[in-house]
């Protein structure tokens, strides 16, 4: 790979601050000795500087200590660790441990939050919830109900509690939150109920609202100014959302926002995705459906969209735009640029200007892709950043009523939330991926509130042609657009990833596998079958001068629904329906964090 | 106890007695009459229908796709089950159609395990007879799993009770 001047690291990202930033926060990601935020950053870069475990004696590790969180469905995110404490957090029903690193990781306080079940059927795929988040002295919990919660760190006390979102309509939460400022912003989920998708800032020391910004619907409620706004470097123009849907259907237009929010401080911007439009059938949503599937970078303060770029304009797959945005200072042709990288569901990796929102690169990171050609690089074109849909794979255009056979990536896209990790050092990113296609027939589907508005019958199975399996963890040179290596994997890689200045990244497996490999190559250098699949978030810290590794095992999700039983094709001739790997005989239910270091 | 959640006990309670009444699986199975392009038991309970070519009825090829638009998200492809809901195929034969019907228009729930009602959702109130006669057919293997190749054409009469269901 080319060499290329190590500009700016993510920690340097960080440092650059004003004076009005969360102080306390941004020292606490200063340190790579704590774990202070799920995204690793904010540039979300999920990258540590420490590097006593490194590509020499990661083979060397073991089990340090276990903890038990007791509950038994998907566990996603990752724990934080502030000081001497160390923040769990589980599925539903959402509680939150504080554990003293002390002491042994006795249990210093416990927050059980009182929801309603009824939310648990609203929730689409899984009662999962990506993590909590501190700032100010405080633990912040989004919980499936929409509520978000401040917790004092040391006492678990209540602060303050405001609620986002209404579970009767369908409107429910999985994400974490991104402390920033004085603000707490959220997003939410609901894009299989038809909700109008939207993120919300918070005050950081009360809890009332400051703003709200739709992903849909009038430029009031999406927060946009037709002049300032810019989509690939010209204004949006006014009405740009309203003039893409027929009607008032952009009511339950969807855009839901419940993926992985990234920060510049340098900017005052904040970066996310929005998902899908509703319903899943496209025939019933003629137009574009701005601005669902779109990369959006807003003002911190004022949640005014600065810029946008819709992705997959008229979404016909369900390829959610929620995957988290990337950014880093690297060259490109000897010149300094500010950028912001993103895995889409759709199965392409963007590369875009994070300041101007210029689009760089648009390349497949699956080879297997094959709803679209690729995507118009031509600022002349009319067609500009679109990208250009093969006729045989549109849902579209064979219609209602029709079976779109052979269509890769399959809805849960090339990737989904599994966020990426990026090192400086290789200037590489390592993601996450999915192997799996589908067949799509969308269908008629009625509008009731609060009840799932889909539309379509999907069937997936691992990509045809291939090596068999339903995942790959790849490198990805983002600049050239271009897979380094690829390793391929039984199943889809649902973990998080993390890359270390030991020249190491590590990744969980489906079937349970903690793994280490080498950050340049690609080798295998450990791994370790922890108690259940890990859709979980690998995350590091030190303490007493030795570097740990933890990951949360509990397999779940999106995976745990597809995959339990085996996906199996039924394209492979009448009568002779092969079933593929269930993950049922490599795992069982579980809820464990897992802590590695190295022997003393 | 409000009235609707002593009408989901007394449906569970009658679930659980029905499941030994159901061993008898042939009555609750075998076609004993068509009727618009429609099967029934003799006890005029919907059921299945697979021609020895593999051909299936119009409802059970249509409760394929409904069950795999709303169900599937939670309880699994081809009615195999999750990692937290169960295994549907088992039920739809196991269950007493009644019992069935009431827990979906009614939902339940057990602990943190909660089924939603349905009773309002018109994806699937209109089409319940042809996602239970699908999950009773994977749950007899009746049918493979994945989509059936082959399937009757759709009657008149199913496509005119659509209209008047879908609105």
């Amino acid at each position: 790979m080319r060499k290329l001047p190590l500009l700016t690291s993510g920690i340097a990202l960080c440092v650059a601050t004003m004076a009005s930033a969360n102080d306390d926060l941004m020292t606490q990601m200063d340190d790579p000795k704590q774990w202070a935020i799920q995204t690793g950053d904010y540039a979300n870069q999920r990258y540590s500087e420490l590097d006593q475990i490194n590509a020499d004696n990661v083979g060397d590790l073991q089990v340090a200590w276990t903890f038990s969180t007791g509950v038994l469905r998907g566990h996603e995110g990752s724990p934080l660790v502030i000081g001497d404490t160390m923040y769990v957090h589980t599925p539903f029903p959402n509680i939150v441990y504080a554990l003293d690193l002390a002491d042994e990781g006795k249990i210093k306080w416990k927050y059980e939050p009182r929801q309603d079940p009824e939310v648990i059927p609203v929730m689409c795929c899984d009662t999962v919830n990506r993590g909590v988040a501190y700032a100010d002295g405080k633990i912040f919990l989004h919980q499936a109900d929409t509520k978000v919660v401040a917790l004092n760190a040391d006492t678990g006390a209540v602060e303050w509690e405001a609620v986002n979102g209404d579970p009767s309509k369908g409107e429910t939460n999985t994400a974490t939150v991104l402390p920033v400022k004085d603000k707490i912003i959220v997003g939410i989920s609901g894009g299989e109920f038809g909700v109008q998708g939207h993120v919300t800032a918070y005050d950081m020391k009360t809890g009332e609202q400051v703003w709200r910004a739709y992903s849909v619907g009038p430029d009031d409620q999406i927060l946009f100014d037709p002049e300032k706004t810019t989509a690939l470097g010209e204004p949006v123009g006014a009405d740009s959302s309203l003039k893409s849907w027929e009607g008032d259907q952009w009511k339950i237009g969807g855009g839901t926002t419940w993926g992985w929010y990234s920060a510049d401080m340098e900017e005052n911007l904040f970066y996310y995705g929005s998902g899908n439009p509703s319903t899943w059938n496209p025939a019933q949503r003629p137009g574009d459906n701005k601005w669902s599937m779109t990369i959006f970078a807003r003002d911190i303060d004022t949640g005014e969209a600065k810029w946008v770029y819709q992705m997959t304009p008229h979404d016909e797959w369900d390829y959610d735009g929620v995957n988290e945005m990337i950014l880093t200072d690297q060259e490109i042709d000897g010149e300094a640029r500010k950028l912001l990288t993103h895995f889409d569901r759709n199965g392409l990796g963007y590369t875009m200007d994070r300041v101007s929102g210029e689009l760089l690169v648009a390349e497949k990171f699956d080879p297997v892709v094959n709803w679209t050609t690729g995507v118009d690089m031509d600022p002349e074109s009319d067609t500009y950043g679109r990208p250009a849909v093969v006729a045989q794979y549109s849902t579209e255009q064979n219609g209602e009523d029709v079976n779109s056979t052979g269509i890769c990536p399959a809805a849960l896209g090339t990737k989904d939330q599994q966020p990426s990790a990026y090192s400086p050092k290789t200037e590489m990113f390592y993601v996450p991926t999915n192997h799996v296609c589908m067949d799509y027939e969308p269908f008629r589907v009625a509008y009731t509130a609060g009840q799932p508005y889909v539309g379509a019958t999907l069937a997936m199975y691992p990509a045809p042609d291939s090596h068999g399996g339903m995942g790959n963890f790849i490198a990805w040179d983002n600049i050239n657009g271009e897979i380094k290596w690829s390793i391929p994997e039984k199943f889809s890689v649902w973990s998080g990833a993390l890359a270390t200045a030991g020249d190491i990244v590590f990744y969980g497996t489906l079937e349970g596998h903690l793994k280490a490999v080498h950050a340049e190559t690609g080798e295998e250098l450990y791994r370790f079958k922890t108690p259940s699949g890990i859709i979980g978030n690998v995350m590091t810290y030190e303490r007493d001068g030795k570097q740990y590794v933890g990951i949360l095992s509990g397999v779940g999700g999106w995976a745990g629904i597809g995959l339990a039983a085996g996906l199996t094709n039924p394209n492979d001739g009448l009568g002779a329906v092969g079933g593929y790997a269930a993950l049922s005989d490599y795992t069982a239910l579980g809820g464990q964090l897992t802590v590695f270091a190295l022997p003393n | 106890m409000t009235p609707l959640r002593s009408l989901i006990a007394t449906a569970l309670a009658a679930g659980l007695a029905s499941a030994a009444a159901a061993q008898d699986a042939g009555d609750n199975i075998a076609v004993a009459y068509e009727e618009d392009g429609r099967y029934f038991t003799a006890d005029d309970i919907p059921t299945y229908n697979v021609a020895e070519d593999g051909t299936v009825d119009w409802l059970t090829f249509s409760g394929f796709r409904r069950y795999h638009s709303e169900c599937h998200v939670c309880h699994g492809p081809d009615g195999e089950g999750s990692t937290y809901a169960p295994a549907l195929k088992k039920s739809a034969v196991e269950m007493d159609y009644y019992d069935f019907y009431s827990v979906v228009v009614n939902g339940r729930e057990n602990g943190n395990s909660v089924m939603p009602h349905f009773g309002d959702n018109r994806n699937v109130m209109c089409y319940l007879d042809d996602i239970y006669v699908y999950l009773k057919a994977r749950g007899m293997d009746a049918v493979p799993r994945g989509r059936p190749a082959k399937k009757e054409a759709k009657a008149d009469a199913i496509q005119e009770d659509e209209n008047d269901c879908m609105g």
